[in-house]
């Protein structure tokens, strides 16, 4: 009555269906956790202020970053891409974003911690713009799942300045 | 005599009749089960362009869905991992996973924003991006001269992601023996099978 075919077609259209609903279902669940993650990051010192042969103003600083995001992390998570970000408007720009220093977070154990650090990628403004320049800090973090849907948030600190001079 | 011969031409007029028939009908048969197959082929065919299509007017990208190539984003996105992508009027920002096309380069690149310069009058982004698993941003693999993304070399952000499934197309673009072998196979199953 049922070919072998027919049987095999229909076990692997079933089987793959299922596989979907749970896929879609374990990506579901996740709108269910409210994470409440906490961070905090210092400037604990700065470097210089330079500006570069092309024209480009560039700054170093060291940075105090300390956060706890283990509540963002779900039986769905397969990792946490964290970066902290520096943020400001200049006369050119509406939004300057610089991404100072990333990590990726595989696990929840390691997902406190507190480093002291030099930003990992330049901080490099689009033209000579920094001087006295207000700035924020903002922590950004991305979930990856294991299946589904991916998320984002973040988190801002405000009140930033750098320096009136070069130096 | 009469009598014995009279039957015989009725049989053989009976039976020439009822092979014709009988081929008639197999004959008229195979045209229809041909149609039907044809019919259903096309369906098969033209259902995914219309799912294909259908998923490029939802998401606004010119391609929906990409496989993920290199491990250049690893551990977050492996070989053969699949990524469905949106392309929204948001502009775009740092920390975003964006697919972009590189001038003189064939396949796009799936990396992630790590700087943002939108301009204030025009509203146009450069955009800087970096590999999760590269230790220097992605300025060796643009054009040469080329410092900034900009809007129109991206095609997409990546918001939902499915693992493994991308290895099908991977295995058969890169052993394409076994993509003619299995359309081989399908099809001779569609035109073999009754119903």
């Amino acid at each position: 009555m049922h070919s072998f075919g027919q049987r095999a077609n229909a076990i692997a259209t079933f089987s793959l269906t299922i596989l979907a609903v749970i896929c879609s279902l374990a990506s579901f669940t996740d709108n269910f956790s409210a994470p409440s993650p906490k961070a905090e990051v210092k400037v604990s010192n700065f470097n210089w202020l330079q500006k570069q042969r092309n024209g480009n103003d560039e700054a170093s600083l060291t940075l105090n970053i300390s956060a706890d995001l283990q509540s963002l992390f779900t039986w769905n998570t397969k990792q946490v891409f964290v970066f902290l970000a520096a943020e400001y408007e200049t006369p050119k720009n509406a939004l300057n974003q610089i991404s100072l220093w990333d990590k990726i977070i595989s696990s929840k154990d390691l997902a406190k911690f507190s480093i002291r650090i030099s930003n990992k990628y330049r901080f490099i403004d689009q033209g000579s713009n920094l001087r006295g320049r207000d700035y924020n800090l903002t922590l950004h973090w991305h979930v990856m799942p294991k299946t589904g849907k991916m998320f984002a948030d973040k988190m801002s600190m405000t009140g930033f300045r750098l320096p009136e001079e070069y130096r | 005599m009469e009598k014995a011969g009279l039957p015989e031409p009725i049989t053989k007029r009976r039976r020439m009749g009822w092979i014709r028939e009988n081929v008639d009908s197999i004959r008229s048969l195979q045209k229809r089960q041909v149609l039907t197959q044809a019919v259903s082929l096309g369906m098969i065919v033209t259902s995914a362009l219309i799912i294909w299509k259908g998923l490029m007017c939802v998401t606004g990208s010119e391609s929906p869905v990409v496989v993920v190539l290199s491990g250049s984003m690893e551990p977050g996105f492996k070989r053969g991992d699949i990524l469905f992508l949106h392309m929204s009027k948001d502009p775009i920002r740092a920390g975003e996973i964006v697919v972009f096309n590189i001038d003189g380069r064939e396949i796009p690149i799936v990396h992630r924003v790590i700087k943002v310069h939108e301009r204030q009058d025009t509203g146009e982004v450069d955009v800087l991006t970096k590999g999760d698993n590269n230790f220097g941003d992605d300025r060796l693999l643009y054009a040469h001269g080329q410092l900034w993304l900009q809007q129109h070399h991206i095609m997409g952000r990546a918001v939902g992601f499915l693992p493994y499934v991308g290895w099908v197309t991977i295995i058969m673009t890169e052993k394409p023996i076994i993509k003619y072998l299995l359309i081989g196979v399908l099809g001779l199953l569609v035109i073999t099978s009754k119903e």
